[in-house]
């Protein structure tokens, strides 16, 4: 593998403060460390697998002040098209599943999150140039959110299903379904955070998603898909590609086999395009208001991120006539 | 001479006076005993030679003159001439509704505007026989069904929406619902008040202002509307009516004073109109085409069923979104189904739409008649076996014979693609797993029909339908009440219930 000026291995790595990673760096060029650290490739989540890229092509992830972090997957079309039929395998099963049993699984990955925390923290920090407080807020945020959409997965039925007065002898009911694949191109800024606020929703209700990760910083959401690949979500149900936006979107709004989208991460200036694909088979689409700029959306504000509207942007409402009498 | 009386057992006199082979008479034999007509009187309606836009709250011709007429699609002959909307015109109207919206509309209290629509509802009751006689007239469906459904149901939905006005505060838990301003609303022909009714009931209740355009083919009843808006003191520039062709729809499609845009048509035109939207904060609604299945267990009541298969694909020539347009029969019972099926078939009258005994009436126009013509001559090409029964139709106007194919095969394009027609293609299954195979095997996704005894199986394949409307033991049932609208290519968004009220609001915190 080529290497690409990373910065000495205990750098950046423990949460240690820049200066402390430049003092370690300085004592490296002088000595071997007592201990070489090993390196985490990071990959593409598909099918419950972690492959490299079909392509072979990697692209290098700095944090927030242009270190080098590590080399991510460049996706391409072929690996996004293999995450949808991924994802597409796994939707009878996940959607299947018990409300119940989808809360407990997802509230599980809440748990293992918590046992990760500071591994996310690092990576939050190096990826948003965050305090590395600020950075553990975000996570603990993160956490709960995700608790809090799981939550979810045995009542939004209740709330948004309804039996209908109808003037004739049948008994009327409407009741949410899943609408499928769900597309989700994550913010591009908050990446935990703002990538779990965008996951879960379409996620509780039982649809399966293609997440294209945040593209200059990705490395969390890779972190992520490990806790998914050691939790009970079944492989498929979670996709989570790397790589070039610009390259991706336009694959994943035209893709034929995608239900909806969550455009929210769709950079302004592929936006039009984007909704155009996304038309060509009655996409259902969750936008990003064109007011809301999204490096600013404040995803620390409960109020604006915990919205059950976001669940329902991805629910089909089935509605049963069934005879009452003869 | 037959019985005048309105109320004809369907079963006892086929207007083509071929009787069905069950009778025994031999096939093709002519029934002894005559049919006499039984007219809806159209002097309810008064046409007027010309009709306006209605902007702002009053009639006004296009602003270049422009004009098209409207035929009856019964006779050929022409009912009247209609304003052609320019783009100037839908720039008019639009700014019409907003100035409503903020300065009246959007001002006045839930229970003021409750009352308006209470209003509407009753003024479109009062007047039932005249809007029901119109839209006949207009559209070629047939008076027992405008008298019976599209009217009936187009007064429930303003009816049901009226009290939903001012209770907005209970229909979203948690969350205040404000109005998305002015909407865009683009209906089509086959039942144009209803389908009225299904936009305009929901936008104004929650204080929305909207500018409609009815389709080219079946503006009257929308103008007429125009006038019980006029009646009912309702304030200018809340409602606006635009006549005039697709263009003029893309038009306020794509009207950056629009917020809101609400279409019920093609597939096709569906994701044109979504282009339109693209890039903007225009909320989006779309109910398209459907291709349904109509699944027969081995178990239904067959003649109930029967009854469902007709009604399901040959109410409304089959003009119909959600009709049952694929029959999947179980193959142990297809042969006494296709056998009571066209048994049925024989006793179909199709003619006069304003004959109260007709069952089938025109098709609304040249260009539908001529897709539906083509469409079943692709089926007997691949090879689909045609039934027709011998049935006489007018010498004018657009009509088309109730038509059944069997043989049918998931490739056939008879099987595939929508009608829009009194068409039926026959598929057969064996097991409940190649049912749901075969149904859900399209692009759309807006309705289902299940035919059987066991309650537990209904709800099985209910849950297994990727359709949004399901009908068990019944079919093309509809109410104010109750959510309509697709998965898949069949649009998203609900029109009815209070699904169809959230698709009119903007929810925000508390």
């Amino acid at each position: 593998m080529a290497t690409r000026g990373r910065p000495p291995a205990s750098a950046g790595r423990d949460g240690t403060s820049r200066a402390a990673a430049a003092r370690a760096g300085a004592v490296a060029a002088e000595a071997a460390p007592a201990r070489l650290e090993v390196r985490k490739t990071y990959k593409l989540y598909i099918g419950g697998a972690f492959p490299r890229t079909e392509s072979g092509r990697s692209y290098v992830i700095s944090s927030a002040d242009g270190a080098p972090l590590a080399n991510a997957c460049r996706a391409s079309r072929k690996d996004l098209r293999e995450a949808v039929r991924a994802a597409r395998k796994a939707f009878p099963g996940w959607a299947a599943k018990t409300a119940m049993n989808r809360g407990q699984v997802l509230y599980r990955v809440a748990e293992l999150m918590e046992g990760r925390r500071e591994q996310f923290a690092t990576e939050v920090s190096q990826a948003e140039g965050l305090a590395p407080a600020a950075a553990r807020d975000a996570v603990g945020r993160a956490i709960d959110r995700w608790v809090w959409y799981a939550g979810w997965a045995d009542k939004i039925g209740q709330v948004l299903g309804s039996s209908n007065p109808v003037a004739a002898p049948y008994f009327n009911f409407t009741i949410p379904e899943p609408t499928g694949v769900v597309g989700v191109v994550a913010p591009e800024t908050s990446s935990l955070l703002g990538l779990i606020s965008r996951l879960a929703p379409p996620l509780v209700t039982g649809n399966t998603v293609v997440v294209l990760a945040s593209e200059r910083r990705p490395l969390p959401a890779v972190t992520l898909a490990e806790v998914l690949a050691t939790s009970d979500v079944p492989g498929g149900v979670v996709n989570i590609l790397t790589g070039r936006r610009s390259e991706l979107v336009p694959v994943l709004a035209g893709h034929a086999d995608v239900d909806a989208l969550d455009t929210w991460g769709v950079p302004d200036n592929l936006r039009v395009a984007t909704e155009e694909l996304a038309a060509e088979d009655i996409k259902r689409l969750l936008r990003r208001p064109t007011k809301t700029v999204e490096a600013r959306f404040d995803w620390l504000d409960d109020a604006a991120a915990e919205r059950p509207e976001w669940i329902a942007a991805f629910l089909e409402m089935k509605t049963v006539w069934h005879p009452i009498g003869a | 001479m037959a019985a005048m009386a309105t109320q004809t057992d369907s079963r006892l006199v086929p207007a083509s006076g071929h009787a069905p082979s069950s009778w025994g008479l031999g096939d093709g034999q002519a029934i002894p005993w005559e049919y006499a007509p039984a007219p809806e009187a159209r002097d309810l309606v008064t046409l007027k030679d010309r009709y306006g836009l209605f902007v702002n709250g009053r009639f006004v011709p296009a602003s270049d003159g422009g004009t098209f007429a409207t035929v009856d699609p019964a006779t050929e002959e022409q009912l009247a001439v209609v304003a052609r909307a320019t783009t100037a015109d839908v720039d008019r109207a639009v700014r019409a509704a907003r100035r409503a919206q903020s300065r009246s509309w959007g001002r006045l209290s839930g229970k003021e505007r409750a009352k308006y629509l209470f209003r509407i509802a009753r003024i479109l009751q009062e007047r039932s026989r005249e809007f029901a006689v119109l839209e006949s007239m207009d559209s070629g469906k047939p008076i027992k069904e405008s008298r019976d459904v599209d009217v009936p149901l187009a007064a429930a939905h303003f009816w049901y929406y009226a009290g939903w006005a001012d209770k907005l505060e209970y229909a979203f838990p948690g969350r205040v619902a404000r109005p998305l301003g002015v909407a865009a609303q683009i209906i089509p022909w086959n039942f144009p008040l209803l389908m009225l009714s299904w936009k305009i009931a929901p936008a104004l209740a929650a204080g929305n202002t909207v500018v409609l355009k009815p389709a080219s083919t079946t503006p009257l009843s929308a103008l007429l509307f125009a006038e019980v808006c006029q009646e009912a003191d309702l304030p200018p520039g809340v409602v606006n009516i635009v006549t005039g062709p697709g263009e003029i729809g893309m038009a306020m499609v794509t009207h950056p004073g629009i917020d809101k845009v609400a279409f019920t048509g093609s597939t096709e035109i569906g994701k044109r109109i979504a282009q339109g939207v693209a890039g903007t904060d225009k909320a989006l609604t779309l109910e398209l085409g459907g291709k349904a299945a109509n699944i027969v267990f081995d178990d239904a009541p067959l003649d109930q069923a029967v009854e469902g298969i007709v009604n399901g694909i040959y109410f409304n020539q089959g003009e119909v979104c959600c009709a049952g347009s694929r029959l999947l029969a179980q193959e142990s019972i297809v042969e006494p189904l296709i056998d009571k099926l066209k048994d049925r078939l024989a006793t179909i009258r199709v003619g006069d739409p304003l004959d109260k005994n007709t069952d089938v009436g025109a098709i609304n126009s040249k260009a539908q008649l001529d897709k539906i013509t083509e469409l079943v001559a692709s089926g007997v090409a691949e090879g689909a076996e045609l039934y027709q029964p011998a049935c006489d139709l007018p010498d004018r106007g657009f009509f088309f014979r109730p038509t059944l194919f069997t043989n049918v095969a998931q490739s056939h394009r008879i099987a595939r693609e929508e009608i829009f027609g009194p068409v039926l293609s026959v598929l057969t299954f064996r097991t409940p797993d190649e049912a749901v195979e075969k149904a859900n095997n399209t692009v759309y996704g807006l309705s289902a029909g299940i035919w059987t005894d066991k309650g537990s199986r209904i709800l099985e394949m209910v849950g297994r339908m990727r359709a949004g409307v399901v009908w068990a033991n019944t079919f093309n049932r509809f109410d104010p009440t109750s959510p309509f609208g697709g998965y898949k290519e069949s649009g998203f968004g609900r029109e009815g219930g209070l699904h169809g009220l959230l698709a009119y609001v903007r929810l925000e915190d508390r």
